[in-house]
């Protein structure tokens, strides 16, 4: 093995590998054929994120017809109520089942985990690879369905409008079947990883924190999801053949249809935010320098987030004609489920508390994630309370909540978790200036966006509805001029981590000091993850005994 | 906790030629390999029973709803042909069973016999519901707004309807997994027949036998609830 | 394979034991069939489905090999039929306890100026039983 640069690891000197994961073997074949988790994470990566830009420029036009009550750019109007109630669904459903869903695991996870673990792939590459084809073919289906007829139900179909509009409703529910399939896979994978490919030596609670919360979404993956895939088959028959399931007319139940579609639905919200709870708990003690505190409060919490979030469900469907006493239990649980999020957070704080903290852009992220998370996760707490959700329920309160939550929440950790392991991924630092600078673009454009909302959804404003009263115009302008910071922000974010790969310095194998085992490997990390197979030596965190410096 | 690393299959094809040729290169052991295999299959086997688990689900619902028409419309239904099905299901259980068993031991002939009597047991399972459906359909019992059926009690209720709707469909998704199961058993017995499962690896047998048996699992409850209620 | 050796060096005895567990089924379906021609009322679906879930459990541990398994699996196959359990629980909790609220402010409307054309339902009447 020729090696002709020095890695500069902070650990010490080692040479660089030449051949590397990404230039072994060369070709679209090699890729678009390939078994190695690494790669498949990063064509997973280019996915979601091109999901991501489409579904942002569905919300940038959701922001732009609202911004006056007449709908009207230079004195013109260019949107109609039927394009509104179109933009807004594909924003949601291309962001919920084509991005947050899929990304953190599927991309950075899909990288990271397996050497985190130690070890040389996940447990089933092919399945693997499965996975990401189902997602193409998922992603090809709900786009589909765009051109052909577009949807204008909401990305939650509620019945009985969902089984009797016209539009693609049919194709863009088999989309999410498919995507269904997409996410159970890479779940089951992740699992069965945990479970039997841990390094030597390594336990249970030896494992980083980032692995145990995506354990805890595999195991939401797997029982979830399949409820969804049979909520969507039953909603394309009522559609086709009337079955009279979902549909009062011929005998069926809409709430039934709520039920059916929550019980996924929900869950998969903590399929979205475990995996952003999971980077924060690994950036957090490495940009603090210091061990995490409370391991097992934290691995823990994680597992019951994932168990609980099964029974509260009914929360959205306190107005939709929930009897009493279901409401009052699914209200009660609620406020439970809230519990294992605050213990993450006060023990993220607690291990900043006398570390040794410094302000990279991953920890730029980690500590927005702290304040927007913390807002987002209060206010759903706002709405297991009965009495207030029958007034803020379906206004922009809760647009902007679970924005707080899924966004202020799983997509700054995403981005915290891209910079984290950006190097390691590409072997390239990117700019740390123009990371800062659009770190502060977005989170200064994501609280004008949302927060603004919070108060419109307090003073009455609904979600969904293409006209208003004129009382909100300021309002909701001031949200859409925030949505602009927050897309400048993003789009500066792209071009300098793409600027990075050709002129970005080249990192070293453990820029930010890192105890966890993937930053024992080379940047990038050669074919099989690492030069030798490692075995467990130390605990995660472990910062006793490190004197490191910064680079 | 060594503080030594271990030089473990840095060129998996080139040390001593230990390996089975059916041991993937991230596994350090078959047993790993098969352990994990069947954990897959486990955590695939539980996203079924909450699949089918729904349509249960929503055939419950629907059954409070219409307790009366759900009760009438169990009676069109033949429970001799349903519990005939059950004790054809048991049986291939049982021949899959022993078709892992021969497997594992060496015999490579009685494993094929044994998956093809599977396949046999699953052909005759559709036969019959083939002639339930073609009954059922001689009657006007159709799905859906296709339901014809005169004679009912409470003419004009739709609880009829989604009764069937929820029969054809359930039985429907039933027999697609038994078309997949003969399917693969079909392919597994072909192999057997050409010798490539030993008490080293069976893993396929194995995991397929297992689908199969969750395919016999849940018609041990679809049995009763559209059967035998009455 | 390690997992299996002791039972694979004796195959006529796991022949056996699955001849056995079949006989177990059969006969354990025939009392179901026999059991829904008498008639127990709302006993009838309890006495079906219990039946029922002892032959899948009998299925699970002795085909599927689960009580000689490593625990993991069998955690994985209980797991799913408690969260199905979940499911169905809440959702009869629900569907069950359902009332037939009324409005109970309800004021009769103001007499139309208007001659009452087609289409002008007189809305003070309770909202009639939906389905």
């Amino acid at each position: 093995m020729e090696h002709t640069l020095t890695s500069g690891s902070v650990l010490g000197d080692r040479p660089r590998p030449v051949k590397n994961y990404l230039n072994e073997t060369t070709g679209i074949k090699s890729w678009l054929t390939t078994v190695d988790h690494k790669r498949i994470g990063i064509m997973y990566l280019c996915a979601v994120c091109t999901a991501f830009l489409l579904g942002g420029i569905f919300a940038l036009l959701v922001r732009l017809s609202l911004l006056n009550p007449q709908h009207t750019l230079f004195g013109k109007q260019w949107v109609t109520a039927e394009m509104y109630n179109r933009f807004f669904t594909l924003h949601g459903a291309i962001m919920v089942f084509l991005f947050i869903i899929p990304a953190i695991p599927a991309s950075l996870a899909n990288f990271v985990l397996p050497m985190m673990l130690g070890a040389k792939d996940v447990a089933f590459p092919r399945i693997n690879l499965m996975s990401f084809y189902l997602w193409c073919i998922g992603a090809v289906m709900a786009i589909g369905s765009m051109v052909i007829g577009a949807v204008d139900t909401g990305w939650t179909f509620y019945t009985p409008y969902s089984t009797t509009t016209d539009g693609a409703v049919g194709l863009m529910t088999m989309a999410v079947f498919i995507l269904g399939f997409s996410s159970i896979f890479t779940g089951l994978n992740f699992i069965a990883t945990v479970h039997k490919l841990r390094a030597p030596g390594m336990g249970w609670f030896d494992m980083p924190l980032f692995v145990w919360g995506i354990y805890a979404t595999g195991v939401i993956q797997i029982l979830a999801t399949p409820v969804l895939a049979i909520t969507l088959v039953l909603l394309l028959i009522e559609r086709v053949f009337q079955i009279g399931i979902f549909d009062s007319r011929i005998g069926g139940d809409p709430v039934l249809f709520q039920h059916f579609f929550w019980f996924y639905s929900h869950p998969a919200v903590y399929i979205m935010i475990l995996p952003g709870m999971a980077i924060i708990s690994e950036i957090i003690p490495t940009f603090s320098r210091k061990t995490i505190f409370g391991y097992r409060a934290i691995a823990y919490s994680s597992v019951s987030l994932a168990l609980l979030s099964f029974i509260v469900w009914g929360h959205h469907l306190f107005v939709a004609g929930e009897s009493d006493l279901a409401n009052v239990v699914f209200s009660a649980l609620t406020f439970l489920v809230a519990i294992p999020s605050g213990v993450k957070m006060f023990n993220w704080l607690t291990t900043m508390y006398k570390g040794n903290i410094s302000f990279e852009t991953p920890m730029l992220y980690a500590m927005s994630f702290l304040f927007l998370f913390a807002i987002g996760g209060l206010t759903g707490i706002f709405f297991s309370t009965l009495a207030v959700d029958i007034h803020l329920t379906d206004t922009y309160f809760v647009v902007a909540h679970f924005h707080y939550v899924m966004m202020g929440g799983t997509v700054i950790a995403f981005l915290g978790g891209l910079h984290y392991w950006w190097p390691k991924m590409t072997g390239r630092m990117y700019s740390e200036k123009w990371g800062r600078i659009a770190t502060a673009l977005v989170f200064i454009g994501f609280n004008m966006t949302f927060g603004s909302q919070f108060i419109m959804g307090g003073q009455g404003m609904p979600r969904r509805y293409f006209n208003y009263l004129d009382q909100f115009q300021p309002i909701h302008a001031f949200s859409t001029y925030g949505s602009w910071v927050l897309g400048s922000g993003l789009f500066m974010t792209a071009i300098y981590l793409l600027a990075s790969l050709k002129t970005g310095p080249l990192a070293p194998d453990n820029p930010w000091g890192g105890t966890t085992m993937e930053w024992e490997s080379s940047s990038p990390p050669v074919v099989h993850n690492f030069e030798e197979q490692p075995v467990f030596e130390h605990e995660p965190y472990d910062y006793r005994h490190r004197t490191v410096t910064h680079v | 906790m060594s503080t030594t690393t271990e030089v473990l299959h840095q060129d998996p094809h080139g040390h001593g030629g230990e390996h089975d040729p059916h041991q993937q290169h991230h596994f350090t052991t078959m047993e790993q390999q098969f352990d994990t295999s069947k954990i897959g299959m486990w955590l695939f086997l539980a996203t079924e029973v909450l699949t089918f688990g729904g349509l249960f689900a929503g055939f419950g619902l629907m059954q409070s709803k219409y307790p009366m028409e759900f009760i009438e419309a169990h009676e069109k239904l033949k429970r001799w042909a349903g519990a005939t099905n059950t004790v054809v299901l048991l049986v291939s259980s049982f021949t899959a069973v022993m078709a892992v068993l021969m497997a594992r031991t060496n015999q490579a002939k009685k494993c094929a016999m044994y998956l093809w009597l599977t396949v046999g047991c699953a052909g005759i399972f559709m036969c019959i519901k083939a002639y339930e459906y073609t009954h059922d359909f001689e009657e006007g019992l159709y799905p859906a707004k296709y339901y014809s059926h005169v004679g009912d009690l409470i003419p004009g209720s739709h609880g009829y309807a989604t009764f069937f709707s929820f029969y054809f469909m359930m039985t429907g998704l039933h027999g697609l997994h038994v078309l997949i199961g003969m399917g693969l058993m079909s392919w597994l017995a072909i192999r057997a027949s050409r010798g490539e499962f030993s008490d080293k690896y069976y893993t396929p047998v194995d995991l397929i036998a297992l689908f199969w048996h969750l395919v016999d699992l849940i018609w041990i409850y679809l049995f009763p609830l559209y059967y035998l209620i009455t | 394979m390690s997992t299996h050796t002791e039972h694979a060096e004796n195959p006529k005895a796991e022949t056996l034991k699955y001849v056995a567990t079949l006989v177990v089924l059969l006969i354990l379906t025939a009392i179901t069939v026999g059991a829904s021609y008498i008639d127990f009322g709302e006993g009838n679906i309890v006495i079906a489905l219990s039946i029922a879930t002892v032959k899948g459990v009998i299925v699970a541990l002795i085909f599927m090999h689960l009580l000689h398994d490593k625990p993991v699996n069998a955690v994985i196959a209980v797991a799913g039929f408690i969260f199905l359990g979940i499911f169905l629980l809440f959702d009869f909790l629900d569907v069950g306890s359902r009332t037939n609220p009324q409005p109970i402010n309800l004021h009769p409307l103001p007499a139309a100026t208007a001659p009452a054309t087609a289409g002008a339902p007189a809305a003070a009447a309770p909202a009639e039983k939906k389905e």
